[in-house]
């Protein structure tokens, strides 16, 4: 293994948050943002060659070692932890924070046709959403918008991952 | 003793919409509005018969369904012909449902995802908030959602053949009662249809608070409901503590 990618391994395996490749160039000696690309790229490679149990994902804007989704079962019970879980009202809000931020609470009501503080209120505890600022109409409502621990969670390197809503993209041709 | 069940896995009103769409084969953009409204108003009391703790969303919506149907029984009013007429009633409703509908299906997609601490792990990391999470709002995990429990009551009830004769020493069941029991029914057998659950006497009041016990061990994730198809038989699992 060359050594620079060794050390990449080395930083992603110590760092608690998903490893930014700015701070990985920022460390390592003689290399600029193209070189480190290419070394993490090499590294994700050797990850995948191999087949274990864990693989280097791109997620938040980082990189960060992951186990497998086929080691899932192995791994719960390890931590013999109900497997964490959202309720479809806060997945829906969840949604709609996504595609449609920032956004004002009063948007979301109306797009999901019922009042989400409830939801709003668990999304914001559990650090998926967060408060980007106050709108200027009067009343200053709370804008929302969702989190880089969202794009952790759901496995994204960031929004433009996200799927696109087919559905709202042909309504808007049709009419 | 009085019991009043939130549903939260309700989803509110256009869920329902959606719900009765779907169930009628319906497209989406041409709703036969009279029909709709009828079925919808007939969940709403069907909901409100059960104590179900209606938001007033519902009844909006009920409001706005009754205002199309009637605005598409009168004739256009002179004068706005040209233009006018090609404005449906009920265009605004169907923005707002095909609005939603993708927001829904965005929703189950992102949960399709493998996602951090359920299908995938980092390194021995602390348990997160997402995981770590109790009291807090109830999330369930439903294979069998509220809608198909609710049909599957109807027919019950339906099924009822006459009605029942005021007993005044009528038994008297309390929906404590009632869960524990099915509990205790759902130790033994491992897995029981609801109709099962019921039993032999299929008096009006045990099988609400059969149905009603049901929903609030869902609720409370102590069990699970299952269906093996559209009007297959929903079958009652007690749920696998994974403790």
């Amino acid at each position: 293994m060359d050594e620079k990618v060794a050390i990449i391994e080395a930083l992603v395996f110590a760092s608690e948050a998903p490893l930014t490749a700015d701070k990985i160039t920022e460390i390592l000696p003689g290399t600029d943002r193209k070189g480190t690309a290419s070394l993490l790229e090499e590294l994700i490679r050797e990850y995948e060659q191999r087949g274990g149990g864990i693989f280097l994902a791109e997620v938040a804007g980082g990189f960060q070692f992951r186990t497998r989704t086929e080691m899932a079962p192995w791994i719960r019970k390890l931590k013999a932890a109900r497997p964490a879980m959202l309720s479809p009202a806060a997945m829906e809000t969840l949604a709609v924070i996504a595609y449609r931020q920032p956004l004002v609470k009063s948007e979301i009501d109306r797009i999901r046709g019922v009042d989400v503080s409830g939801a709003l209120k668990g999304l914001l505890e559990k650090k998926l959403v967060r408060i980007v600022g106050r709108k200027d109409v009067p009343g200053k409502p709370i804008i929302y918008g969702t989190t880089r621990k969202f794009l952790e969670v759901f496995n994204l390197k960031d929004l433009s991952e996200l799927p696109t809503l087919r559905e709202l993209k042909d309504l808007q041709t049709a009419s | 003793m009085s019991y009043e069940i939130k549903l939260d896995i309700f989803e509110g009103p256009l869920d329902l919409l959606l719900y009765l769409i779907r169930k009628n084969e319906i497209d989406i953009t041409n709703i036969p509005i009279a029909l709709i409204t009828a079925q919808y108003l007939e969940y709403l009391e069907m909901m409100r018969s059960l104590n179900l703790d209606l938001a007033g969303e519902y009844l909006l919506l009920a409001a706005t369904l009754v205002h199309i149907k009637s605005k598409m029984l009168l004739p256009p009013v002179e004068g706005e012909l040209e233009e006018e007429e090609g404005e449906d009633p009920r265009a605004e409703l169907v923005q707002q449902l095909l609005e939603y509908q993708a927001f829904k299906e965005a929703a189950l997609s992102l949960d399709r995802r493998p996602l951090l601490d359920r299908d995938l792990f980092t390194r021995g990391a602390p348990e997160e908030a997402l995981s770590a999470e109790e009291g807090g709002e109830p999330e369930a995990l439903i294979e069998v959602g509220v809608f198909e429990l609710v049909a599957a009551f109807r027919r019950i009830v339906a099924g009822l053949e006459r009605p029942e004769e005021m007993e005044i020493d009528a038994e008297k069941i309390s929906l404590a009662d009632r869960i524990n029991e099915i509990l205790v029914r759902l130790e033994e057998e491992k897995q029981l249809t609801f109709e099962e659950l019921i039993g032999e006497r299929r008096e009006r009041r045990r099988i609400i608070y059969t149905f009603l016990a049901i929903l609030e061990l869902m609720k409370l994730r102590m069990v699970r409901a299952y269906q093996s198809g559209p009007f297959g038989a929903i079958r009652i699992f007690p749920a696998v503590e994974e403790e």
